[in-house]
């Protein structure tokens, strides 16, 4: 049967991404960042997962103000990059893995969680950028990638206990899959940030902290936040913090073998967090 | 109706009330996501913000390039930031036009660690100092 393996929660700021396909990673400014990635970057290529299921938010891309969903799953065979204003990221298109996406949907669904399907949609930089902080720039990635996609943009997000849930329900789909394959999970977003308005630029550290300590052992603590408590301590795109529960939910027993907090990229406080399912 | 969120400082929360406010601007801005509307754009920006039925307030917003006002009126930062791109800015110039500091000074702000969260977490609480 298909396993979750493996758990990361990883930010997915958009500059990451500029720096990379720049070549600026021993930039005094981002060298620290990057540096930071490197542990990770060897561990992912230890777990070698066959398929990635990368929960990411859209960003005004692939979905507009016309149609807003929840929760989509993207079942296709392949995403390619949006053009999010200075052209497409020159990175490799993304392989899905329709038929284990086909079954997870499915799943999802008979388990009560009303997934939206996508067969075609472009991926942006909050699927993107997570794959090079991980895979750095190959030829093509390493894995296929089955794109989950959760509105964190309007007002009310899905709480992060339903996420929290989801995640529990992604894992029962994987596992019912008969193929052998390793999974890992990649709940991406955050951490604490707020683009917008007067208070653009906040970074609230302990918050970002107390989320991570938290992660492991005591998820169902964090469960409790409410929108309230995102929007307020966090920042108002903080609340993309609820992607990486979804992540925490699809695992069983995580063993946390590496973590990395740096402040400031971009507007934002970046994060990683990588677990090792023990079960 | 108040809501919690209302209470917090400088904030603009693209709650549906918002959304549906701002569906015209958000889409305009959405549009230049692709390169041959952003070419249409610049070669003629009344004609081509002429196809958004926008208010009379938003069309202005957006020809001023008020990215705080935009958010008022309805605008989500991720739709207003792609007419940011357009002009050339990046999110710390957007930061600093929104919260009336200098790129530089915003920059500098963020390298210290950020915005702190004191003083800027409830406008009840900044008003009675409890």
């Amino acid at each position: 049967m298909a396993r979750i393996v493996a758990g990361v929660g990883c930010s997915h700021i958009p500059s990451i991404g500029a720096a990379a396909d720049k070549g600026m990673e021993q930039d005094p400014y981002y060298q620290p960042l990057f540096d930071g990635y490197g542990p990770a970057r060897e561990w992912i290529k230890r777990i070698a997962p066959d398929v990635v299921i990368l929960i990411y938010n859209d960003h005004a891309s692939a979905f507009s103000v016309e149609l807003i969903n929840t929760f989509v799953l993207g079942v296709g065979d392949q995403f390619k990059p949006h053009d999010e204003g200075y052209g497409p990221r020159n990175v490799p298109d993304v392989v899905g893995h329709g038929e284990l996406a086909e079954h997870i949907l499915e799943s999802l669904i008979l388990n009560e969680f009303d997934m939206a399907l996508a067969n075609e949609m472009s991926v942006d930089h909050g699927l993107t950028v997570p794959m090079t902080v991980m895979f750095d720039k190959p030829e093509a990635w390493p894995c296929k990638v089955i794109p989950l996609c959760v509105n964190v943009i309007k007002y009310p997000q899905p709480t992060g206990n339903r996420c929290f849930n989801l995640g529990k329900a992604l894992r029962k789909a994987v596992e019912s899959y008969p193929e052998e394959l390793n999974v890992a999970v990649f709940g991406t977003g955050g951490m604490g940030h707020q683009l917008q308005g007067e208070r653009a630029g906040l970074i609230n550290e302990e918050f970002d902290q107390y989320f991570l300590n938290h992660l492991q052992n005591s998820p169902e603590e964090l469960t409790k936040l409410t929108h309230l408590d995102y929007l307020r301590d966090a920042g108002s795109e903080g609340i993309e913090l609820i992607m990486w529960l979804m992540m925490r939910g699809a695992m069983h027993s995580p063993s946390e073998v590496y973590r990395f907090y740096h402040v400031p990229m971009s507007n934002t406080a970046a994060g990683l967090i990588c677990f090792e399912e023990t079960v | 109706m108040d809501n919690d969120y209302d209470d917090i400082p400088g904030t603009y929360i693209f709650d549906t009330k918002r959304c549906k406010e701002g569906f015209h601007l958000n889409r305009f801005c959405k549009s230049l996501d692709n390169a041959d509307n952003r070419e249409q754009f610049r070669a003629n920006p009344t004609a081509y913000l002429n196809q958004y039925p926008m208010s009379p307030e938003q069309r202005q917003l957006v020809e001023e390039r008020d990215w705080l006002g935009m958010l008022q009126v309805g605008g989500n930062i991720y739709y207003t930031f792609k007419l940011a791109v357009f002009d050339g800015l990046t999110m710390q110039h957007v930061g600093g036009l929104m919260s009336d500091m200098s790129v530089d000074d915003f920059r500098a702000m963020m390298l210290d660690g950020g915005r702190k969260l004191e003083g800027n977490q409830s406008k009840k609480q900044n008003q009675t100092g409890r």
